[in-house]
Formats: structure tokens, sequence, C-alpha cells
């Protein structure tokens, strides 16, 4: 067949034809449309049986109830319990990020010994029982050259079982030095055991039922106590919009979130919270509008009073009305001094008023004498252990656990100093010392620290003065961690044991600070262990039968599980099946306050400080006052303040801030690695900076680039920098995002307590 | 009960951003719900995908006498006015995007949109967003993803769904029990159950019963740029002034 031109045109345009009206074309296009959208690498998350879990999450003391949804043996969202008495059914964006956490890649998979530089992140994979034997021999060591009291353990809380065991393992082992990490439960236990005379309790605010809130620098809903509480408890004030349940007045140096949502924002010299509280009290005291019922029976040290060898002393109401003037407040707070009579009338005339102390989210200690002083005007207005008031909480004793038995070794050790110098003569009050640790290892002044455990803290990351920090960790030759994750400290230890996530173990979860009603909790395993991890309850148990004698002897349990189960008696069933107990009658049936000091009343005069051993000069050093705590540096070489923030979009305590966290932040917080420090724009320009413009910050403890963003909302004078991020380790997500407020600050120990209570440190602007 | 199948129902929100502490609960709720991917990187807030997005305002007014707000911000599910569907809808040249005439939930098929983003230009309110990225979830975390939400691709626009798998949940569930109709508490996103605040109120804007109806007619009650005739199925309620000016309608 001869194939001229025009059956060429006429084959080629019928085939073209009948290709157009084959299905072949919009196959093959709807065909490349699916394919360019099914990259084999687009994950398909597997169907299957949809189960909920309950358990309690323990990411910080919140201890709210958690559910999660999980989808065979894959836990697939994590959201509030809706019938927890804590949560009610809410959740805080930490809870929700927490599966980030569970199956993350900072996640340690096994126990691990370094082989490389400390810090350099060369390990070695070894096995449970080499990692167990090789710190048993460690601690054996010690034990035979009759230095056990040189092993230390750094813990996130004391509190709980998990707590309490390693308190018992070092009472049996020989050292007394279990150390907490700081945060406002060493004040609140301080406050309370002098103008209580409760020891080790805590201090609960019924926020829900006050109707007058003095929060002075709380972050009440930036993180502040039990974040979610207290961000509902927000909400209950505002009631819906016709009506308002109460009202808040928040005094704070920056307008956080909180200080946005209260009714009223008084910004206030960083620091000064205790005279401001004074000067509300001599304005409550000179008005007659106090509570002269409760001041009268049941508090002591109000009237100057005289001791049986007729001696004069102060009272509170001769200190605050001599002293604390609404013209010499304002003259230190910058509030004005209408603004503090004003104040201070309008809180002691509402019906349930409510002082509340501990800055930001409570993740550092404060001054005792600060918090005396606002805890006195609770006093003043009658609502201690009353409703809508402040409630003691004593530690309800969870641990009848046989006695421990100490062999010479212990007894002998055990009597030993604590390193951190908590209890000693010099820091009679205080139980935990964390922020005197690397100075008193630094300078050799105690006895060395030769063995060091860390649970659930990241101290590297976390206190102040990064560098001193360091050396200190550098100075001690062997450092455990117990970390589920790669944080700081883990990265900067010798033996890792990672413990399993909160999501994997058992664990009891005591009633969160700031809750009136004791609520206990249970976190229990809902997806079983991701990698080669185990309980640090089974680890401490397995260490005690290793190092054998009277230590073993102290650890008869078999398991974690068992001893949580004894532990727990007869609460333990309703406690596995329902998830949490509560004592809804607590609060409501203690009419009469109860107070157990030496005068058996509320003490505005603490006498229990004079019997101490701390050298007492005056009455004043007694009583609730302003004390200064000043900042390091020099006002002519560092004219500006840096003072941190807290937001609860960023996880600052030992967990590392999760991906979903980081992802909210706003892009005036964070922009690529670069961190944003807050100035007001007057400032900026005195100093000629403007938005967005790079600057070096320098405080006597180190300098650090950052990026400004001028904010109205903070005091001319001030820079205000997040605290949490800049972190040296976990993964690519965390890692190297900003800077560490800790690498430019340094703590400043309160004399009395030797608490840190430090909120800031002089600095500087310079160009880059 | 009523049996009768509700045409008219209009699913929507009320948030009281005078309750809203700017926590940033619901965007990682949303985030955990609808397997929002997330890059090493996301302080650049024109690729960073965030269904939900707490916008932070000011009142500009110099020290003490600054006022912040948070304006926590879904897709408004735009129902339209004057016959016109929302913005987005009408210039889906795919039909990618569309809305349920049953519910007023505006709908994104991923798999239908092949990533023009004109509706990223014609949405006023900044809701949508592209996949610039393939999805990629670090270590063990694909584990978490949740299977009632496809994961999407590279190349296409996605965007807040007011949780509609949690809706098919919901009325699949009634349908097992014999029910023709769904409880308000049956169905919420999951920004709104998770808020701690309680900010938050979800259900049917035309259900006199529903708590949604009653807080849309405070007089506090406003929506983002009205003046647009976008008509949004999110209210927001606010007793301060400067906020509800700043919502410029």
């Amino acid at each position: 067949m001869k194939l001229d031109r025009r059956g060429f045109i006429k084959f080629f345009t019928g085939a073209g034809a009948g290709l157009m009206l084959s299905p072949l074309p919009w196959k093959l296009t709807d065909d490349i449309s699916i394919w360019t959208q099914n990259w084999p690498w687009t994950p398909v998350p597997p169907e299957g049986k949809v189960t909920y879990a309950h358990t309690a999450c323990t990411l910080c003391p919140g201890g709210c109830g958690i559910t999660v949804r999980k989808v065979e043996d894959r836990a697939i969202k994590i959201e509030g319990r809706e019938d927890h008495p804590v949560n009610r059914g809410g959740i805080c964006i930490l809870g929700l990020a927490g599966l980030q956490l569970l199956y993350g890649p900072s996640r340690i998979k096994s126990p691990l010994k370094r082989t490389g530089n400390r810090g350099s992140g060369r390990w070695e994979k070894i096995s449970w029982e080499e990692g167990i034997s090789e710190l048993s021999s460690k601690l054996s060591e010690l034990r035979r050259n009759g230095e056990a009291h040189t092993a230390a353990c750094i813990l996130g809380s004391d509190r709980g079982t998990t707590g309490h065991l390693f308190s018992r393992f070092f009472t049996a082992y020989g050292s007394p030095n279990v150390i907490r990490t700081p945060s406002i439960q060493d004040t609140y236990e301080i406050t309370l055991a002098l103008m209580h005379g409760v020891e080790g309790g805590t201090i609960a605010y019924d926020l829900e039922r006050a109707d007058f809130i003095i929060s002075f620098s709380s972050g009440l809903v930036e993180g502040w106590g039990s974040p979610v509480r207290t961000i509902m408890t927000n909400s209950l004030w505002k009631g819906d919009p016709s009506k308002q349940r109460a009202r808040v007045v928040q005094v704070e140096t920056r307008l956080s979130n909180t200080a946005a949502k209260a009714d009223e924002w008084l910004p206030i010299r960083p620091g000064t919270d205790a005279a401001l509280a004074m000067g509300l009290a001599h304005v409550i005291i000179t008005k007659g509008i106090y509570d002269k019922r409760f001041v009268n029976k049941f508090c002591f040290g109000f009237e100057d009073w005289t001791d049986k060898s007729g001696k004069t002393h102060m009272g509170f109401k001769r200190l605050a009305l001599e002293q604390y003037s609404p013209q010499r407040v304002s003259d230190i707070t910058g509030i004005s001094a209408s603004k503090i009579v004003a104040l201070g009338q309008a809180f002691a005339k509402a019906t349930h008023p409510l002082a509340v102390c501990g800055r930001g989210k409570g993740s550092t200690a404060g001054s005792v004498y600060e918090f005396m002083a606002i805890h006195a005007l609770n006093a003043l207005v009658g609502n201690i252990n009353r409703r809508g008031g402040v409630f003691q909480l004593r530690e309800s004793d969870i641990t009848q656990w046989p006695t421990v038995k100490k062999d010479a070794i212990a007894v002998r050790c055990g009597k030993m100093p604590r390193i951190d110098g908590a209890g000693t003569d010099q820091y009679p009050l205080a139980r935990h010392l964390l922020n005197r640790f690397p100075e008193v290892i630094n300078t050799g002044k105690g006895y060395p620290i030769k063995v060091l455990l860390v649970h659930d803290a990241n101290p590297i990351y976390t206190m102040p003065d990064s560098k001193a920090v360091e050396e200190a960790f550098s100075r001690i030759p062997f450092i455990v961690s117990f970390s589920s994750y790669m944080d700081e400290t883990a990265k900067y230890a010798d033996l890792i044991l990672p413990n399993h996530t909160y999501l994997e173990r058992w664990e009891d979860v005591p009633t969160p600070i700031g809750i009136p009603t004791p609520v206990l909790s249970l976190a229990r395993p809902v997806v079983k262990p991701q990698f080669d991890t185990r309980h640090v309850g089974d680890v401490l148990i397995t260490l005690a039968r290793t190092l054998g004698g009277t230590i073993a002897e102290s650890f008869k349990w078999d398991d974690y599980e068992t001893l949580l189960k004894d532990t727990m008696g007869n609460r333990w069933n309703a406690l596995k099946d329902k998830g949490f107990l509560e004592d809804r009658t607590y609060g409501e049936a203690s009419s009469a306050p109860t107070f157990s000091t030496s005068s058996g009343k509320f003490e505005f005069y603490a006498t229990r400080l004079s019997r101490t051993g701390i050298k007492i000069k005056n009455d004043i050093e007694c009583l609730p006052h302003y004390e200064p705590i000043s900042p390091m540096g020099d006002s002519s070489t560092y004219p500006l303040i840096l003072i941190p923030y807290e937001s609860i979009r960023i996880a600052d305590g030992a967990i590392g801030n999760p991906p979903f966290l980081t992802k909210t932040l706003e892009d005036t917080v964070l922009r690529k690695d670069d961190l944003f420090v807050e100035i007001n724009p007057r400032t900026a320009m005195k100093y000629g900076f403007s938005e967005l413009q790079y600057a070096m910050i320098r405080t006597p403890r180190g300098k650090i680039k950052v990026r400004l963003h001028l904010y109205d909302g903070i005091m001319p004078g001030i820079l205000a920098m997040p605290k949490g991020l800049g972190h040296s380790a976990y993964d690519r997500f965390i890692k190297g995002k900003g800077v560490n407020f800790n690498t430019v600050m340094a703590s400043a120990e309160e004399p009395v307590s030797g608490l840190d209570a430090t909120w800031g440190i002089r600095a500087k602007l310079e160009r880059v | 009960m009523k049996e009768a199948y509700k045409e008219t129902t209009r699913y929507g929100m009320v948030i009281d951003l005078d309750k809203c502490t700017g926590c940033g609960t619901c965007m990682v709720a949303c985030m955990a719900e609808n397997n929002i991917s997330f890059k090493e990187d996301e302080t650049n807030k024109l690729d960073s995908i965030t269904w939900m997005r707490v916008y932070k305002i000011t009142n500009g007014r110099p020290y003490p006498n600054t006022e912040i707000c948070y304006i926590p911000r879904p897709c408004m599910h735009c129902e339209g006015s004057h016959g016109h569907p929302a913005p987005c809808v009408s210039v889906c040249p795919a039909t990618a995007t569309d809305q349920d005439p049953k519910t007023g939930i505006v709908s994104q098929i991923y798999t239908r949109c092949f990533g023009c983003r004109y509706c990223m230009a014609a949405c006023p309110y900044h809701a949508r967003y592209f996949n610039w990225w393939d999805p990629v979830w670090p270590g063990e975390m694909e584990k978490y993803l949740n299977p009632d939400v496809s994961p999407r691709m590279r190349g296409v626009v996605e965007k807040c769904s007011f949780c509609h798998h949690r809706l098919q949940r919901a009325k699949n569930k009634a349908y097992l029990e014999g029910r023709r109709e769904i409880r308000e508490d049956e169905y919420i996103p999951a920004c709104a159950q998770a808020c701690p605040a309680n900010a938050i109120t979800f259900g049917d804007l035309n259900n006199p019963e529903h708590k949604v109806y009653k807080l849309k007619k405070s007089p506090y009650a406003f929506r983002l740029l009205e003046r647009l005739g976008t008509n949004p199925k999110v209210y927001y309620l606010s007793r301060k002034g400067w906020v509800r000016r700043a919502a410029d309608n």
C-alpha cells in the first residue's frame, strides 16, 4: 500500500481523533496527577482498633489527668481527662506535644557509656548488667574508702515514691546529698515553717473562690502552679461577658500574658514586690480595715511584744507603719502612692481577697522575706485556711516503709554536712540548696563530690551561670544520668541509664503545687517501652541488691511496681481502677486555722528564726520586710537590667521544647536561630537601636548576640529575654535555637535562707 | 428528638478573646490531631503550616498603657453572601475546595488540588497553607500519625477542616445507634476540646439550642473583616472596644 500525503494526514488525524475519543488521555492525566502526589515516602498511617488509656502527665508538677488515644499499640493523641479533678478535661500545650517526646529523635535507646571526651557525644552501647555493675562498682569503691558521702544526687522533685526511693537509697548508702532542683516549693516550705510552724508543707491557693487577687509577679496563665487549672480559673474569674466574678491585679515589670489578662497591670521595678506588699499592709493597718478578729485571736507578733526576759520586740504593725509609708514604697517600687492606697483599700474590703506569690512559672526559689511579706497580707485579711483563701497543705506521708537499715559507714557518712550547706548551722532553714552547689564544688570549700546521679533534672541547662555549672560538673569524676532524652546533662555524663518516659512507666503523682484539695494520681504505661530503657525505680532496687549488705536489706521489693502497690496499700485498687484519688473534704472542714508554731498562732514575728542559730541583729530580721537583692554588676558599666520571662509555649525546665511548641513561637521571639530580646521603644531610641536590629548584650557573666524587639509592654531600662531556648543538646529540632538565658545569668543568695533570690542581672547593649 | 435531618446546619465557632490567654494549646491540638508536619525551622511564618494560628495584637499605646490581645484564627469557613460562595471556593479551578451545603464546612480535597494557590491569594485571613516540601517525621514520630487524617504531600494546599473527620466519627456513631442527629457535644474540633481556658465554643450556629447560637448574638460578638462580605462562621467575643475595632469591620 502506498502512503501518499493525503493518506498520511488522514491517518494521523483519524488516529488523533480516535485517541481523544478514547478514555486513554484522561486516564493518563488522572494517573499522572495521582502519581505525582503518591510518593511512597508520604506515610499512610495504618488503621486499627481504637482504644483510650487514662494516665497522669508528669511533664511538669501540674499533675493533670490525661487520656491517650491509641490505634493498636501506637499512641496517637493526648487529650485532657474529662473527669480528672485537677484539669477537668483541659490540657496544656506541652502535655499535648508529649508524643513528640515519646517518639522523638532525642530518645536514648539503650544504656550508654562514654567513649570520647565529655560532651563529645561519642558513646558505646552497653547492656543493663554492664551499666548497673559499672555504677555499683564505683559506689562500692567510695564505701570501701569510707567516703560514701561524696556521692550525690540531683532530683527534679523529692516528692512521690521515686523521690523517696532516691532518699532511701542514699540514706542506706550513707550520703546526705540528695538535692532537689530549686522551685517556689523551697520558699513556700520555709515561709510555712516560719509563719505557720508547718514542716515540709506547701501553700495552696483557693483561686477559684477568691474574688480579689493580687498576683505578685506570678505567671498565673504562664504555667504557674498547675497550668491548666490556673488558666481555667482565669476564665472562671471572667465569667460570662456580662458579669465578672473576680478582680485580678497583676504586679509585674513586664506585660506578660497574665498581666494582659488581669483587670489591671501594675508595672513595678523588678525585685521590689516585697516593698509593695509592706506598703499595702501599711495602708490596711492605717485605715484599720484588717481582720481584727483573726489578727487578735490567731496571730502573734502583730503588735509589739515583750519576751520572757522583759525585752520589748517590734511587731509587724509598727514596722509597716514606720517604714512603709505609701510615699516611701512609691519611691522604691515606682508605683504611685495614690495607687498603693487605693489598692490596699480595695484588697482589704473584698470578700475573699488573696495575695499570691511565686515569680513566673515558679521555677526559681525567690526571697523568703518577700514571700513572708506577701503572705502577711493574707493573714491581715484573715483568709488563712478558709474559703477563697490560702491553705497550708501537709505532705501526706505516703511512704510507710520499713525503717532503713544502716551499717557503720552509712551512719558515719550520713552524718556529714550536706555539700550544699542546707540544714547546716549556716543555712538551717533550707532543705535543698542546689544553687550553692556549683560554687561549693568550684571553690573546693566542701569535700569533693566523686559520683553524681541525676534524675528528672537537667542542671547544666537550667541552672544560672552555665559556665560555672559546667566547671563544677567537670570536677566530678563520675556522672550518671537517668534521663530518657539526650539533654545537656546526659550529654555530659559518663554513664546513661535511660528511664522509661512518663507514658511508659508506673509512677504516683502527688498533689500538684497550689491545689487546695489533695489529689493523688497514677501514671501508668500506656504504650510498651519503645526502646531498651528501664524504670529508674527498678534500677535503684537492682543497684541496692548488687551493693548488698544493709543496702540490699533496705530494698526488699521485687520491683518498682510491687513497691508502688505496697506503698499505696489499701488505696492501690481504687487508684488503679480510677487513676486518681481525691480528698474533697479537705479545706471545707478546717474552719478554725491551726498553727504549729511555738506560740500556736500565725507568726508575723517568726520566733523560730531566733532559735535556729542564725545571727539575728534586730527584730526586722524576724519580720516580713523588703530586703533589696541587688542584681550583679554596677550601674555605671551596666546601665540596663536584663530579666528573664517565661512563656507557656516554651518548656524551660528539664524537658526540651518539643518541635510543635517551637512552631507556635511568634517571629518576634525566634527568627531562624536568632533570639529576640524585648526592649521598650524609648530605651531602644536612647541607645540608637531599632526593631529587628542585631545587638550584643553584655552582663558580668558573659555576652550574647541577639536581635531586638521593640515592645511597649516592658518598662524602660529593662531588657527581657525568654527562658527555655538555646539548647546545646537534644536533636536538630531543639538544639541551637536562640540563646540560653542562664549563660549570662548569675544567682544571688538570700543570706537568711541561702535560696537563690535573684530576679535579673545588670546588662548593657553593644553594637555588633 | 427531631428525626428529620436538618438541611440548615451551619457549624461555627465563637471564641471568647477575653478568656483566651494566648497559650497556644489550640495550635498544638490542631497539629497533633491533623498530622500537621513541621520542619527544622518554622520561624518563617509564610511557609509555616498552622491551620490554627494565634495572632498577637496590641492596642499600639506606649508604656504603661499598652494592652495585648490574642486572636486564634482557624479557617473562617466563610458562608459567602449574595449568592457568592467563600472566596477560596469561587476561585478553585480544580473544585478541590467546596462548601458542604449540609454543614457549611469548607472542605479541602488534597488529591484534587494541583497547587495553583489561587485560594491562598483569595483568602483574606491567610488561613490556607501550601506544602512546599514533603513532610518528614523524624525519629519514630510516624507512629503518632492519626489514621483519620491523611498526611499531605508536597504541592498541595491545606487548611483547617473544623476536624471534619470528627464529624464523620460522630455521624457513624449516631448511625450505629439508630440516630439521625448528633448531639452538640458529640462533635467538636480538637482545638475547642483542648482549650484550657474554655474560650472556644463550637456548635450549630442555626440551632437555637446550641451555645454558639446565643453567644453570637452577644453585643460583644464580632467577626474578622466583616465588611468584605465573606460572612465567616467564626465569631469572636471581646468586651474591649479596641479589640473589636482592630477586627476592621
